[in-house]
């Protein structure tokens, strides 16, 4: 099988602080796979390290088959990255935004506007060409990211966080829109704190403490190893296994407790 | 697919984009006019100007027609503006006591008498010495009315008496008959600003240039793109020397129209050499760039920079007179090579044949400054 990623004992500290602990992994082509964890896990410096933002402390990686420490560029050429926080430029315009990445990614003209048309009717964000990204809202903006992630027609996209902060609808937009580019042939890999969001992956992994703690596998499957309702309930069983603490318990109890209470 | 060692394409993105969010951001488009306006009136204003029309007391105890025509001569001269006419040396004091005047003037009442026996009359100038400048500006225009009246008066004298009985009492001309404290410290000043203003609105601009895309977060959507730092560094660059070449500009032709301090050598090579200050000025700014990790950084380490190079550039305080040691760090400052430059070409009209050293020195500080820009700026958040 051929694989997108492939990580071997990858490390990152900063200073003595280990954010990444001797990870490895193989996510196959061609799926959506969704890396789950608690805040502070390590998700966006492996994320970062996949991406040659940060150099790996120790490790190999290889995106698409291409080292990431010595081909960084060209693992760079087949990638496109969304990052955690909204990194575009706000005091651009949706179409100046589109316009300066096609440029920096070394579009021809005459590609770009067709490129340009298509990114902007994928991601729904036809009618605020014109307008300023700082002025859009959170699931405009997101999208806006991910069409300029899309650009240069990567092989891979790398999301962070990229429904952080979006209404449930513009949510569930984005995701269609995420499962489409998927069936295009393109590799995911995306991280998220939504559960449901989450179960919709083809596999998901789970990071604590810069640790990854299971074996990575389609949703439904870990669903029913852990005897579970659904990821959700996975999630948590892994918080208390690996902290060895209850975590209290759900949101509907809390309601309950607290009105009997008053 | 091999990445090219120099992408034009990319390098245009970079200028557009930058332009774009200079033009969306009315403080950088504002400093190359306000700045220069504001930097200009402040020293070429509160600096000089303020120290002719020194308010005077007279207190003529003569009040003959020779006095009067002494005391005239000191209106004349326009540094000194009778506010009171006194009767005693009690009330001179208590005016200048009270701060009401900055000067007195004690003309003795035989001043006509003496002038008449062909004596050396005493009069007498007080000032108020707690303002340095205006003190010395006031006994140096002092002095110089009093000469050029001795002068004028002994020459009369002479056409009287004929040049063999020169018994006039001895006034000696010291070259200070020539000397103009006013307008030599604008012509020294004023040109040095327009080398200041420039390397201030450039630091300052480029120096928030990189910081900005790194505390918006913006730099890390930048590093996964192909472009390289040498791409990104000019690109940025571009719009910035030209706003700081307009600032540029327009300093200089406030400096020529609104002071008049005219530029006697050779305009072209100014204005070249300019071009080439500026791009140094930027690569300072650059490098600040990539050395702050927020503007906070930025604005430090562009206040350590600015400021020496105000003192020890020769722009402030001629460098001849400072410590060996002080002296010798002013070479590590591209100002004092541009001043040289523009005092150069501005007031002593010299040609390029006696600037080569400036030139040199400055082609050298930008090659450097901008090469060490480029290797620090990593394409990395490590
Ligand atoms: N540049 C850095 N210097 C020092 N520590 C860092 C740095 N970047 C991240 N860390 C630390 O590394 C740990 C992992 O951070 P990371 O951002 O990878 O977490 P995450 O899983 O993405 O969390 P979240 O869900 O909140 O985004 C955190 O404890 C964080 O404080
Ligand atoms: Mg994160």
């Amino acid at each position: 099988m051929e694989y997108a990623i492939e990580v071997e004992n990858l490390t990152k500290r900063f200073g003595s602080f280990t954010a990444v602990n001797n990870i490895n992994f193989k996510i196959p082509k061609g799926c959506i796979f969704g890396f789950l964890g608690p805040n502070g896990s390590g998700k966006s410096t492996t994320i970062r390290m996949l991406c040659g933002v940060l150099t790996p402390t120790s490790g190999i990686g290889r995106v698409m088959g291409l080292d990431i420490v010595k081909d960084t560029e060209a693992v760079r050429q087949n990638l496109g990255y969304m990052s955690q926080k909204f990194s575009l430029y706000e005091d651009l315009t949706v179409e100046e935004n589109l316009d300066f990445y096609a440029g920096v990614y070394g579009l021809p003209k005459n590609v770009r506007d067709a490129r340009k048309k298509e990114l902007i009717l994928m991601a729904n964000l036809a009618g605020k060409e014109k307008s300023l990204a700082g002025t859009l809202s959170g699931g405009w903006k997101q999208r806006l990211a991910l069409g300029c992630a899309l650009i240069h027609k990567p092989k891979m996209l790398v999301l962070d966080e990229p429904t952080a902060g979006v209404d449930p609808v513009s949510r569930r937009v984005f995701w269609e829109i995420i499962h489409a580019l998927s069936r295009q042939g393109i590799t995911i890999l995306v991280t998220t704190h939504y559960m449901d969001e989450a179960e919709s992956c083809d596999i998901v992994g789970f990071i604590f403490n810069g640790n990854l703690i299971n074996e990575f596998a389609p949703p439904q499957e870990i669903i029913q190893k852990e005897n579970a309702k659904n990821l959700e309930d996975v999630f948590i069983t892994y918080v208390e296994r690996v902290t060895n603490t209850k975590v209290s318990s759900t949101f509907k109890e809390m309601k309950f407790l607290h009105s009997n209470e008053s | 697919m091999k990445r090219k060692l120099f992408s034009f394409q990319r390098f245009l993105a970079i200028i557009k984009k930058e332009f774009i969010q200079i033009k969306r951001d009315p403080i950088s488009l504002r400093i190359p006019i306000v700045m220069p306006i504001v930097m200009m009136l402040l020293f070429g204003y509160a600096v000089t100007t303020e120290v002719d029309k020194i308010s005077t007391a007279i207190f003529d105890q003569s009040k003959t027609q020779e006095s009067r025509e002494y005391i005239d001569r000191f209106v004349a001269s326009n540094y000194f503006v009778v506010k009171y006419n006194v009767s005693s040396e009690r009330e001179l004091s208590d005016l200048i006591d009270g701060g009401k005047v900055k000067a007195g003037l004690i003309i003795p009442s035989d001043y006509a008498n003496d002038i008449r026996k062909n004596r050396t009359p005493q009069t007498q100038l007080i000032i108020d010495g707690t303002d340095p400048t205006t003190a010395r500006t006031a006994l140096n225009s002092g002095l110089l009315v009093n000469e050029v009246y001795s002068r004028t008066f002994k020459e009369e004298a002479m056409k009287k008496i004929g040049s063999s009985a020169l018994k006039t009492p001895g006034v000696s001309m010291s070259s200070k008959v020539w000397y103009n404290p006013n307008l030599e410290s604008t012509r020294f000043t004023i040109p040095g600003l327009v080398g200041l203003i420039l390397q201030n609105i450039t630091i300052m601009l480029t120096g928030f240039a990189l910081v900005r895309e790194r505390e918006r977060g913006t730099i890390e959507q930048l590093i996964v793109t192909p472009i390289r730092s040498i791409e990104l560094i000019l690109g940025k660059l571009i719009p910035y020397i030209i706003i700081g070449y307009a600032g540029f500009l327009f300093s200089l032709a406030l400096c020529v129209f609104w002071f008049k301090v005219e530029v006697t050598g050779s305009l072209t090579l100014f204005l070249l050499l300019g071009f080439l200050f500026v791009i140094c000025a930027l690569s300072i700014g650059m490098l600040i760039s990539t050395l702050a990790k927020n503007q906070l950084q930025a604005m430090m380490v562009t206040i350590l920079v600015l400021l020496p190079s105000i003192l020890l550039s020769g722009f402030v305080f001629p460098r001849e007179a400072m410590p060996t040691a002080i002296y010798l760090i002013g070479y590590a400052i591209p100002l004092t090579y541009f001043l040289d430059i523009t005092r150069g070409i501005m007031l002593k009209g010299i040609g390029p044949e006696f600037l080569w050293n400036d030139i040199i020195a400055l082609s050298i500080f930008m090659v450097f400054l901008l090469g060490l820009a480029t290797l620090r700026f990593r394409k990395s958040l490590d």
